[in-house]
């Protein structure tokens, strides 16, 4: 069991994943999005090899209307 | 005259000098006729949290205004400070697939969404250090504005009056500071309510105007959209014409004054 913050609220996954399979269990997968991790970007690139740690804080954007 | 008087940001030229923002509108149909109407190139759009569980097949931005046809430009709205700024836009690169073009915007409180310059011009020079190409949200203060500008922005973006209050251009002179004292492109940012006021931007010199408010909350944002592409395009033209000088006290009619039929004209004062 990991507990990570995404987009500032609490989550917890049975096990240690990759940004492409927490990307995939929030139902996000094929959106187009963007990700960091504890501050840093992750890219596109990246996703499926970068592990989420427990403790780790991610922030999943996106393009919305804005002036 | 059309074809050439183009507006150019970091080397790229754009036909219409009016941005415009996608916030505020009844639904993605709306903003994108608004948008089209418009004739702009440049759509500032916001970066955001995405909602989590409750997003399956929702329709997105993106879908409705293709990045292949318009020039993204991310903004920074809501980030009170420089770190939270560059964040949001480091974020907007990766989003947009190495997109470089951004507009920064540092606010200084909610009221009145003033630009926070100490903020600005630090955020600033941290995103030309990492290869972004800045257009900046800014106070009307020229020495501020040449900073800016010396820092490696690709434009500056003076407020004319508040965000989203429609009070028009309220401080000509200082605009006109900006726009002698910078050398490249200055954008009236924030404060238009109405065609006009568009129109006396461009007069005035501005190389361009951003809007978002004054289309969206107008009670018809696209027929108002229409009247602001064209507000733009002639307060462009009628700076490039340039205006007759103002005459005060002394009036020059526009007939002949020789040969009319009247027995006598009275004396000037």
């Amino acid at each position: 069991m990991i507990r990570v913050t995404v987009n500032g609220a609490p989550h917890r996954f049975e096990r240690p994943l990759v940004v492409e399979e927490l990307i995939a269990q929030l139902e996000l997968s094929g959106k187009k999005v963007a990700v960091e991790r504890n501050g840093e970007i992750v890219p596109k690139s990246a996703h499926a090899a970068t592990q989420v740690a427990d403790g780790d804080a991610l922030e999943i954007v996106v393009a919305v209307g804005g002036g | 005259m059309a074809g050439q008087d183009e507006l150019v940001v970091a080397g790229r030229s754009y036909a219409s000098r009016l941005l415009v923002g996608t916030g505020k509108y009844k639904d993605f149909a709306e903003t994108r006729s608004a948008i089209e109407a418009s004739g702009a190139q440049i759509v500032t759009v916001a970066i955001r949290r995405t909602n989590i569980g409750q997003t399956a097949g929702e329709p997105s931005l993106l879908d409705f205004l293709p990045p292949s046809k318009f020039t993204y430009l991310p903004n920074t709205a809501g980030c009170y400070n420089g770190q939270d700024a560059i964040r949001t836009l480091r974020l907007a690169r990766e989003l947009l697939d190495g997109h470089k073009l951004v507009k920064l915007e540092v606010l200084g409180d909610p009221q009145s969404l003033y630009p926070n310059m100490p903020e600005t011009l630090a955020a600033a020079k941290q995103l030309v250090k990492e290869g972004f190409e800045v257009m900046v949200y800014c106070s009307d203060d020229p020495i501020q504005a040449k900073m800016l500008e010396d820092i490696g922005c690709v434009a500056v973006m003076p407020l004319a009056s508040l965000i989203g209050s429609g009070m028009g251009i309220l401080n000509p002179w200082n605009l006109q500071l900006v726009i002698e004292r910078v050398g490249v492109p200055v954008l009236v940012d924030a404060g238009v309510g109405t065609a006009s006021d568009a129109a006396i931007a461009m007069e005035l010199g501005c190389d361009g105007v951003l809007m978002n408010t004054a289309i969206a909350a107008a009670r018809n944002p696209i027929l108002m959209a229409q009247a602001m592409n064209k507000a733009v395009q002639a307060g462009r033209e009628a700076f490039l014409a340039g205006r007759m000088p103002k005459k005060l006290y002394s009036a020059t009619p526009s007939s002949p004054t020789a040969g009319t039929i009247t027995s006598s004209q009275p004396k000037a004062a």
